[in-house]
């Protein structure tokens, strides 16, 4: 039997309020089920179960702010007994009646019924149903029935009256994430101490191979410079083990995986970064599938807890246009982040004479606890390199 | 098909592509990129969430004929052949 708990949601977050419940007392899981849904600064996270078993109790219940490392479920390895009713307290007060709580954020009714109720809540029947139907925990509502007991109309006045406006939502959210970005990049800056290096890339083989390549493609097969870039880089951090890990207690532990973070942009003013899995064993047409996948359910809030936290290198770029270089802040607990400015030509030389040709500056923002400069230089060669043969990658 | 059924279209599949859109607020001169802060991985999703609609084959050289609602509808009027 294992507590399964809430797991780490990436450095700038350290809460999530949980909105809803996947599975239910009974369900089988394996590692990777998505079981629950946060919202957090971030939006919605999907949260994934790391152990194989059977659901054995809910323990956390909707509408509750859960810390990171927050008991969440019970789960029964596979062929295990019945273990002992666990009583482990929920580790947050509950809400007070006076707090609306935010309507489940899908569409879709929850598959699940409702959080088991704690014992000694006295509410009817029909309360019951109308709390669960709502996504409302009845530890969050105050009883008018006879001993306290809540009923039904209790139900009805917490229900929020009216959902905000969506602009007005979104104001608040971004303003939100915002804090949660300030917290994490002042941290960054205060501790760890960043050094740069940039560096020019002529992409004229890469962009000429891309052009020849995506004019046969169907929009879905189609590649972006952007993922060039990345599987360059991802290969390249084999070759610069000391960019490519986490900082942490015991100093720096450098990953034999290479899960890149690639950051997102939203609309207004919101940054995530994400990442893709083992970005270094994907092929290339693999690798611009996740990017597509993760761009799209980025701006649907849609991102699995894993995504939000196994980053150990990031790649952020400009996109197609705007100025040649940018210089980034070190997500913690990782080490490095590689920057790219848009692509466009700049004047280079070759051969001993200035021509313009199609270039992309990146810049390396790295942490001098671990390398220095002249390991960033290689690492930034090393990338230059893999876009010389683009067909490789 | 009429050009405004079809700018109805693009506007439901680029709200599929960015959710955080709201399609009551989308202009038809508004531009993917400068007014909608969409990226490049954005723009591909939807003209591959257009090809399937459509089935219009959209060259990255026509990506600029589809960067607002209004030049989308009325490319792709003409290349469904749909009367004016």
């Amino acid at each position: 039997m294992a507590v399964f708990k809430m797991p780490s949601l990436g450095a700038d977050m350290e809460a999530g309020k949980l909105v809803e419940w996947l599975v239910k007392p009974g369900d089988k899981v394996k590692h990777g089920d998505i079981v629950a849904v946060v919202e957090t600064q971030k939006g919605a996270i999907e949260i994934e179960v790391f152990e194989d078993g059977v659901v054995e109790k809910l323990v956390a219940e909707l509408g509750q702010d859960l810390p990171v490392g927050a008991p969440l479920a019970v789960i029964q390895a596979p062929g295990e007994a019945l273990a002992e009713p666990t009583e482990e307290a929920p580790p947050v007060a509950p809400k007070t009646a006076t707090e609306p709580v935010a309507p489940v954020a899908e569409a879709a009714p929850p598959s699940a019924p409702p959080a088991a109720t704690a014992a000694g809540i006295a509410a009817s029947p029909a309360a019951k149903a109308r709390a669960a139907e709502l996504g409302i925990a009845l530890e969050s509502l105050t009883g008018s029935g006879p001993g306290g007991a809540i009923v039904l109309a209790d139900v009805e006045t917490t229900k929020p009256a009216a959902t905000p406006s969506p602009a007005q939502d979104r104001g608040a959210y971004l303003a939100e994430m915002r804090k949660a970005i300030a917290a994490a990049m002042a941290r960054s800056k205060r501790e760890i101490p960043h050094y740069y290096v940039t560096h020019t890339v002529d992409v004229t083989a890469a962009s000429d191979w891309l052009s020849a390549a995506n004019a046969d493609r169907p929009p879905e097969e189609r590649i972006l410079m952007g993922a060039l870039l990345m599987k360059a880089m991802a290969l390249a951090a084999h070759e610069e083990k000391a960019v490519n890990g986490h900082y942490g207690e015991d100093g720096f532990t450098p990953s034999a995986a290479i899960h890149l973070g690639l950051a997102i942009a939203l609309r207004g003013g919101g940054l995530v970064a994400p990442a893709i899995l083992d970005a270094d064993k994907k092929s290339l047409q693999d690798l611009m599938e996740a990017m597509r996948d993760l761009t799209m359910r980025a701006r649907a809030g849609r991102l699995k807890s894993s995504e939000m936290s196994m980053a150990t290198l990031t790649f952020s770029a400009l996109g197609e246009s705007g100025v040649e270089a940018m210089a980034g802040i070190i997500v913690p607990p990782q080490v490095a982040i590689v920057t790219a400015g848009a692509p466009g030509p700049q004047p280079l030389v070759r051969d001993g004479k200035v021509i313009a040709a199609q270039a992309v500056t990146l810049t390396l923002a790295a942490d001098h606890r671990v390398s220095d400069g002249r390991l960033g230089s290689k690492f930034l060669t090393a990338i230059d390199a893999k876009l010389q043969t683009p067909e490789e990658l | 098909m009429t050009e405004d059924e079809i700018r109805s279209a693009y506007i439901e599949e680029l709200v599929r592509v960015a959710p955080d859109l709201d399609p009551a607020e989308i202009a038809g001169s508004d531009h993917l990129q400068d007014d909608l802060e969409l990226d490049s991985m954005d723009i591909l999703n939807l003209v591959i969430a257009l090809n399937q609609r459509f089935g219009v084959a959209i060259a990255e050289a026509d990506y600029p004929q589809i960067a607002t609602p209004d030049l989308a509808a009325a490319f792709l009027a003409r290349r469904l052949g749909t009367p004016n």
